[in-house]
Order: structure tokens, then C-alpha cells, then sequence
């Protein structure tokens, strides 16, 4: 049986296990049917061209898991931030972890979504929110069908959350190949001000396939900053599809950083419903071997006197392939838009390949719209000129390729996530150097 | 202290310099000068080790070693600094951390240490007053914005802070009003000593005026066609090259 069938006639049990009553059957069953029609995605779609998932579709998943697998602090105490306080929502094999979490109701809700999906006091908010941001695609309404469990964070007007909020979501591979599905709900209120990072950690060297889908919604003057870190073993794989809905004068930004796992697929989808909206979708990719990294992202414009700006730089080495779609969709009425879409390459080795497309479908007439794409090596002039220092070639090299991804990291808001992301940076390019940038 | 024999290069199959034969020793300062296409700053580039320049002939000699082989980051590890003509601008690394780096990995090379962070301010404070330049410079990006004077006065400022015994400055005149020219004069003439050498490569008489030369040479079509003290400048500027060429025929 394919994975796409067995998905299928699992979906009967898995509703099962869920209260009767609740409105979410019809929302999923439905979901259901879309996936079913459309199915995986395959090369022949044109947003899919570059990246295939034939090879991770072959494998023999597990999408039940069966229970909590215990992990023990410290071993996984690398993938946490250090030095600074944090709340924390924490799953294994998609079940949570109450021992790892640090969550909270106080003023603010940092919680599970099966709670959120479960208990009454959340309805309105499910019900406002829930869903509404998806898109139609195979994949996210997959999640959706199958949607359960999650962090759900919700925001409440005017409230600044006082520490950055981490979700991760670790594989134990006790199950010997893994296919999660995470569903992820933000809710900011008005005003209310958070920052969230989140990251996927295979602690195995199973397959594993997780198809994540997040929906955050930023309400007027709120502000959202996410941070994704994708750092994961070169046996996992991942397709995370974020939507952020925005109303006016709110700012969200995401940074991703990808550095792991086998392929990895980011679809980015931002919509400005309301004016004087602010979008930031920044990236750094530094990939090597055979790895995959695929950046799919669309900023959508719908209301007046917004602003964009992206920008996304990759490094890549050995035989790995990069693929950078970026849209910029401008509605009729989107008049006096600032935006800007920055998309710059290195390819280190002559194996390796990036596919970089920018697309930008502009109706508006009174707007300013650029975009820049560059592919290239790394400036040989610029090398020679360090190694006439006494600078030798690895450190020249590498103090390029640093030099080059820094002004993505200077938009990090959290001191301590930007030194850690200096340092997997440094850990990617194989040298240490003797300051921080 | 520097040996050039027989040393011709070529760059993309071209033929640049057909023999050059060079002698400085510790202490010294010579002058090259040349029409544009002499083949100046190839010789620059050769000595400093740049790739792309392939050297088919001769050996280069610096304190009875040859370097003829050696990488760029290996002769400046022995002491070579070249002073570009057009130097490169790195966005992202700070004036600061580059220099840092600089020392760090030449004092790795050499089986040292860092140099210790006290150390190292105190380094960067002198050798930043020594050469006039602004404290706030020191944090922007290596030569990101930087007008041609601020430039060649950072050029200036890493040899302070490297201290070579060769220098190479490539037209460090080129591109500065006279305000400039001699803050960057006054920095060469401080680091001048008996143990070091400066190598000047520079088109124009003006810049002798400051940094007075022991040597003149002229180099034309590749080779040095002449010889002699600083008065063969002052000649130069007065008769211009051609009065060189007429000489030779």
C-alpha cells in the first residue's frame, strides 16, 4: 500500500479517537477529500519542478505514533536556547512532553493545540482562526485531515510576551521510519507583540517525513517574529507551509535557516490584509553533500501603503541543489507598496546547482517593486586580497561566505539566537574563527 | 633583503614582464615608475603571489629564501605586504575584525598564539592615531563606502598594524589630494627602518617629494631600462618617458 492510500483508509480510526460532536470532523473530512484528489505533489506541477519527493514517498512510515518515548534533558539540552529564559512546547513523536514543556496560561496562552481543539473556552478562537489561513494545496489540507496536535499560542490584546517562545518537535526513531504531521496555531491580538522560534530534531538516523503546516494571524499593530531553524539530521525530511494573515500596521517577520536534513521544502505565504503592513521574510541556506532546500514563498498585497522585504542568501557545496521561487503578488488597490525581493547564491563546488526564479505580478500602477537575483562564486579578488594578509585560503573562504550571509543575521532580535546561528553557520563552513560578527 | 632574478610573468598567455633583475636590501627605498602598461603593478602582484599571474621565468628571493612557489598567505606569513591599487572592499567583516584576523592567523603560522585582546586595542589605537583615522572607522565595513583616500590610508594603517619587512605599495599616490598624500606619507616614514624595506610603485614624482627614495627605477615594456637615485625622477617629471625611449635607441 502507497503512503498516500495508507493515509487514507487510516483516516476512519483516527477520527475515532476523536469527540463525536465535534465541528472539526466536517472541516477535516472535507480536508480529506481535497488531499485525495490532488494527492502528493509531483514534478509536473510547476511549483514543484525542482523538488521531488518520489524518493521519501517509497519509504515505509509509521503515521500513528504509539506514545510518549522519554528523552532525558540532557541529551537533548543542544537544541534549546541557553542563557536566556524561554517558554517551551516540546513534542516526541508528536506527543507532548510535559517534563521538557514550560507552558503557560498566565495572561497569555502557550499551550497544546489538542487542548485548544478540544476544550470549549478555546472555540471562538478556534473557530475565528482555525484553518482560515490554509491554502487548498494537497499537502496542507493533508495536515489538516489528520490535524491534531500542535502548539497552539494565542496572544491577547496589548500584551508584549516577556521571553521568546520555543517549540520543538523531536523524532526519537524508535519507530523506525516517521511520518508527522504538526499543526501549528498563532493567534496575536491586537498590539500584542511575541516571538517564536521553531525547529524539527531527528535524534536517529530513521527516515523521517514531516509535513508541518503553521497559521499565524496578526491582528491590527501586532507584532510577530518567527524564527525557523532547520538544522536537522541528513535523514530527515521536511515541508513546512507557514501562512500569516495580516491586518493593518502590524509587522511579522520569519527568518529561516536552513542547514539540515535530506529535503527540505519552505512554503512561505504571507497575505497584508489591512494598510501600513510590514512583511520580512528572510533566509539563510548553507547546504552541502546531496542535501535539497527549496524556498517557495509568496507575499501578498491587497491593501495600501505596505512594505515587503526579502531577502535570502544560499551557499552551496558539494552536490546539493537549491531552488528559490519568489512571488510578489500586488492587487489593483495595493497602491504606494515599498517592496523588495534580494535573492543572492554561491555555489562553492561545480556539483552543486540552484534553480533561483522571482516572479513579480504587479497591478497596481503607483508602486515600487524591486527585485535583484545573483548567482555566482565566491569574489576571487576578495580572496586574494585576505590571503595577501597572511589570511590563509580555508579562513579567506570562510570569512566570504560569513561576510556574505551577516546582514541576514542582523535582523535576529534575540541576542542569544543570533550567537547560536553564528556558530552553526561557522560549524557548516568547517572553521572557527575568533570573533562574532 | 629582496632578490628578483630573471623574472618574466605573463597573465592569460600574454607576456608582461620579460626579466625584470631587482635588488633591495634592508633599509632601503626604491622607487619603480613607469608609463601606463609597463608592467608595474604586475610586478606588484607577482612578488605578492597573485594567481592569476603566471611566472615562467626567474626566481624571486626574499631574505636568501625563494618564494618563487609559495602561497599568497605563505609570503605574507614571511614578511610581504602589498599596499593595493585598487583595494577590495569586504561588506560584512569590520576594519577591526579584519586585522585581528590578519595577526591571528599570521601568529598561528608561526606556531604563536592570538595576540591578546589588551594587546591588540592598544595596537589599533596607536597605529588609527598614527595614521589620523577616526576611531568610529574602525567598526564600519573594510572599505564598504570608503572614498580613495580612506582607502589607501586603511592600506596604510594594516601594514602599521602587520609590520612587514618587505612593503610593496602599489600607486598608493593615485586617487589622493595632497592633504591625504601626506598623511599617508608621514605613516610610511614612521614605519621605515634599518630592518624593513618599502618598495614604491607609483607613476607620478609627486609622492617622492615625501617618501624620498635611495633607488629609481624605470621600467618599460617590462624590463628596467634604468637606473639611479632620485634625481632620475625629478628628470622624469621634467623630460617625461619618452626622453627615456629616445636614450635607449
Amino acid at each position: 500500500m502507497d503512503l498516500k492510500d495508507k493515509l487514507l483508509t487510516s483516516h476512519i480510526a483516527f477520527e475515532d479517537h476523536l469527540k463525536a460532536d465535534s465541528p472539526l470532523h466536517d472541516l477535516r473530512a472535507n480536508a480529506l477529500k481535497v488531499f485525495e484528489a490532488k494527492g502528493f505533489p509531483s514534478k509536473k506541477e510547476e511549483s514543484w519542478k525542482y523538488t521531488s519527493l518520489k524518493s521519501l514517498l517509497k519509504e515505509e512510515y509509521n503515521i500513528s505514533p504509539r506514545g510518549e518515548n522519554a528523552i532525558e534533558f540532557k541529551d537533548v539540552k543542544q537544541y534549546f536556547l541557553h542563557n536566556v529564559d524561554t517558554y517551551k512546547i516540546v513534542f516526541i513523536d508528536g506527543v507532548y512532553s510535559s517534563y521538557l514543556s514550560e507552558t503557560t496560561h498566565d495572561g497569555i496562552d502557550v499551550c497544546l493545540l489538542s487542548s485548544a481543539l478540544d476544550k470549549s473556552k478555546y472555540s471562538p478562537v478556534i473557530e475565528a482562526y482555525f484553518n482560515k489561513a490554509a491554502k487548498l494545496e494537497g499537502l496542507t489540507q493533508l495536515n489538516t485531515a489528520f490535524a491534531k496536535e500542535g502548539a497552539y499560542i494565542h496572544i491577547p490584546k496589548n500584551k508584549e510576551v516577556d521571553k521568546p517562545i520555543e517549540i520543538i518537535y523531536f523524532s526519537t526513531g524508535n519507530e523506525a521510519a516517521m511520518f508527522s504531521q504538526p499543526r501549528n496555531l498563532i493567534v496575536a491580538d491586537e498590539n500584542a507583540h511575541v516571538q517564536i522560534i521553531e525547529r524539527h530534531q531527528s535524534l536517529s538516523s530513521n527516515a523521517v517525513l514531516t509535513n508541518a503546516v503553521t497559521e499565524i494571524f496578526a491582528n491590527k499593530r501586532a507584532m510577530v517574529d518567527y524564527y525557523k531553524i532547520q538544522n536537522d539530521a541528513l535523514s530527515a525530511s521536511l515541508v513546512d507551509s507557514t501562512f500569516i494573515e495580516q491586518q493593518r500596521e502590524s509587522i511579522c517577520s520569519v527568518h529561516t535557516f536552513s542547514f539540515g536534513g535530506q529535503i527540505t521544502r519552505n512554503n512561505l505565504h504571507f497575505k497584508q490584509e489591512g494598510e501600513h503592513c510590514d512583511s520580512i521574510l528572510n533566509g539563510i541556506t548553507i547546504i552541502g553533500e546531496k542535501q535539497h532546500v527549496d524556498h517557495n514563498t509568496l507575499v501578498h498585497h491587497v491593501a495600501e501603503n505596505c512594505e515587503s522585504h526579502q531577502d535570502y542568501k544560499g551557499i552551496f557545496d558539494g552536490s546539493s541543489t537549491g531552488v528559490f521561487n519568489g512571488k510578489i503578488y500586488v492587487e489593483k488597490e495595493a497602491q504606494k507598496l515599498d517592496a523588495f525581493q534580494q535573492n543572492n547564491n554561491i555555489l562553492i563546488s561545480d556539483k552543486a546547482t540552484i534553480n533561483a526564479k522571482p516572479q513579480l505580478e504587479i497591478f497596481a500602477d503607483d508602486v515600487k517593486c524591486s527585485h535583484g537575483c545573483t548567482i555566482g562564486q565566491l569574489d576571487n579578488d576578495a580572496l586574494f586580497y585576505m590571503r595577501s594578509r597572511g589570511i590563509g585560503q580555508k579562513e579567506a573562504r570562510a570569512l566570504l561566505m560569513y561576510a556574505f550571509a551577516n546582514n541576514v543575521l542582523e535582523s535576529v532580535k534575540i541576542p542569544e539566537l543570533k550567537s547560536r546561528i553564528n556558530k552553526l553557520i561557522a560549524d557548516k563552513i568547517g572553521v572557527s574563527l575568533g570573533f562574532e560578527l | 633583503m629582496l632578490q628578483i632574478k630573471n623574472v618574466h610573468a605573463s597573465v592569460e598567455g600574454k607576456s608582461i614582464l620579460k626579466g625584470i633583475n631587482l635588488e633591495v636590501k634592508a633599509g632601503e627605498v626604491h622607487a619603480i615608475m613607469g608609463p601606463n602598461g609597463s608592467g608595474k603593478s604586475t610586478l606588484a602582484s607577482v612578488i605578492a603571489g597573485k594567481e592569476e599571474f603566471e611566472m615562467t621565468e626567474g626566481e624571486i628571493l626574499l631574505n636568501a629564501a625563494d618564494i618563487t612557489e609559495m602561497d599568497p598567505e605563505e609570503r605574507a606569513h614571511k614578511g610581504v605586504f602589498l599596499s593595493f591599487q585598487y583595494p577590495v572592499s569586504i561588506p560584512g567583516v569590520s576594519v577591526t575584525n579584519f586585522i585581528k584576523t590578519a595577526i591571528n592567523e599570521t601568529r598561528k603560522a608561526k606556531g604563536e598564539g592570538d595576540m591578546p585582546a589588551s594587546e591588540m586595542l592598544k595596537m589599533i589605537k596607536e597605529k588609527a592615531e598614527l595614521l589620523d583615522i577616526d576611531r568610529k572607522f574602525l567598526s564600519r565595513s573594510l572599505n564598504e563606502g570608503f572614498s580613495g583616500g580612506e582607502k589607501k590610508r586603511n592600506e596604510i594603517f594594516q601594514m602599521a598594524m602587520l609590520e612587514p619587512k618587505l612593503a610593496i605599495l602599489d600607486e598608493t599616490d593615485s586617487g589622493l589630494d595632497i592633504d591625504a598624500l601626506k598623511v599617508v606619507a608621514n605613516g610610511v616614514n614612521k614605519l621605515k627602518n634599518k630592518d624593513n624595506a618599502v618598495v614604491l610603485i607609483t607613476h607620478y614624482q609627486r609622492l617622492l617629494d615625501y617618501i624620498v627614495p635611495d633607488f629609481v627605477h624605470v621600467l618599460m615594456d617590462g624590463k628596467i631600462v634604468k637606473s639611479g637615485t632620485k634625481e632620475l625622477a625629478y628628470e622624469l617629471e621634467e623630460k617625461g618617458y619618452d626622453w627615456i625611449k629616445e636614450e635607449l635607441v
